[in-house]
C-alpha cells in the first residue's frame, strides 16, 4: 500500500449527504455508497453497493479527474401497505473520486448487476519520462 | 468509595475519570439521537403491513439469490445468507475496504402467522422484496351483533 495512491476520497462513511456548499436539486434523501477499492497489475477496481439502482438509473461521469457516480432510486413501496417498522430509508446514492491521470479514460468499463456496480479503470500504458535537470 | 482508604491512590479525579469511561462505554452502544443509523443486523429490514398481510424488504446488494435461504415458520421469518469476499490475486492490494460480506441470518417475528405455501420473494437490483399473506384462519372476523 506503500505505493502511489491511485485514488484519493472526497467522502469516507456511509452517511446520508452533508449538504455543504451546493445543495442537491432532488428533493431527496441521498447516501453515500459502501465502495471498495482495489488495485491489480494493470487497474483500478472500483465496488459500490447501490441498491435499487439499475443501468438506467445510473449516471457515472469523468469531469477534470473527478469521478462522480449518482444513482437514482425509484421508491416503489408496496402499494396498500403501511410500514409499521423500519430499519432503513430509500434515497439516491452520490459519490465522487479524484482520480489520478494515469487512468486509461477511453478503456473505462462499468457493469451494474444486483446493485452492485464495478468500475474496471485500466491503468494507462507506463510512460514514464525521465526529466534531466540540466545543471545552472 | 468506602473500600477505598487512601485519597491518595484514588484521587476524586481518578474518580470522576472512571466514571466517565464507564458511562461513556455504557451509552456508546446506543444510538445517540433520531439521526444516528439503527441497523440491529444485518439486513435492515422494513416491514409493511395490511390487514391481509406483511412484505418484508431488505437491501441485500451483490447476493446470489439462489443462496438466500428464506424460511417461515408460523408467525417467525428467518432469512440467511452469504455474501462472497473479492478474493484478491497476486500483486492485488485493497486500498479502501468498506464493503461488508459474509453470512447472516437474521428472525423477525411478524404480527401474525402466514400463510407459509403463498410466501413469494422477488430479488431485484439487490433488493429483496418478501410478499407473506396472512394466515386465512388468523384474518380477524367482523362479529356481528344480533338483535335481541
Amino acid at each position: 500500500m506503500a505505493n502511489e495512491k491511485e485514488l484519493n476520497i472526497q467522502e469516507t462513511e456511509k452517511q446520508e449527504i452533508a449538504e455543504t456548499g451546493a445543495e442537491r436539486t432532488r428533493s431527496r434523501l441521498a447516501f453515500v455508497p459502501r465502495a471498495d477499492i482495489y488495485e491489480t497489475n494493470d487497474a483500478i477496481v472500483l465496488m459500490t453497493d447501490m441498491p435499487g439502482v439499475d443501468e438506467n438509473s445510473l449516471d457515472i461521469t469523468l469531469e477534470n479527474d473527478v469521478l462522480t457516480i449518482n444513482g437514482y432510486v425509484e421508491t416503489a413501496y408496496p402499494e396498500g401497505y403501511g410500514l409499521s417498522y423500519g430499519e432503513y430509508r430509500v434515497g439516491d446514492y452520490e459519490r465522487s473520486f479524484t482520480l489520478s491521470n494515469k487512468i486509461d479514460r477511453d478503456k473505462i468499463e462499468a457493469t451494474l448487476k444486483d446493485g452492485v456496480l464495478r468500475l474496471y479503470l485500466p491503468k494507462a500504458e507506463p510512460s514514464t519520462r525521465k526529466i534531466t535537470v540540466a545543471a545552472g | 468509595m468506602f473500600g477505598r482508604t487512601f485519597w491518595g491512590q484514588t484521587s476524586p479525579w481518578n474518580e470522576l475519570e472512571r466514571l466517565r469511561r464507564e458511562m461513556n462505554r455504557v451509552f456508546a452502544n446506543l444510538p445517540a439521537s433520531s439521526e444516528s443509523r439503527i441497523t440491529p443486523g444485518y439486513p435492515a429490514m422494513n416491514v409493511w403491513t395490511n390487514e391481509d398481510g406483511v412484505v418484508v424488504t431488505a437491501e441485500l446488494p451483490g447476493i446470489d439469490p439462489d443462496a438466500l435461504d428464506i424460511a417461515v415458520v408460523e408467525n417467525t421469518l428467518t432469512l440467511s445468507g452469504e455474501r462472497e469476499p473479492v478474493e484478491l490475486g497476486e500483486g492485488e492490494v485493497y486500498h479502501r475496504r468498506e464493503r461488508g460480506y459474509g453470512k447472516f441470518t437474521r428472525s423477525f417475528q411478524l404480527p401474525f402467522n402466514v400463510e407459509a405455501d403463498k410466501v413469494q420473494a422477488v430479488y431485484e437490483k439487490g433488493v429483496l422484496n418478501i410478499t407473506l399473506p396472512r394466515a386465512e384462519a388468523d384474518k380477524p372476523r367482523k362479529i356481528i351483533v344480533k338483535a335481541a
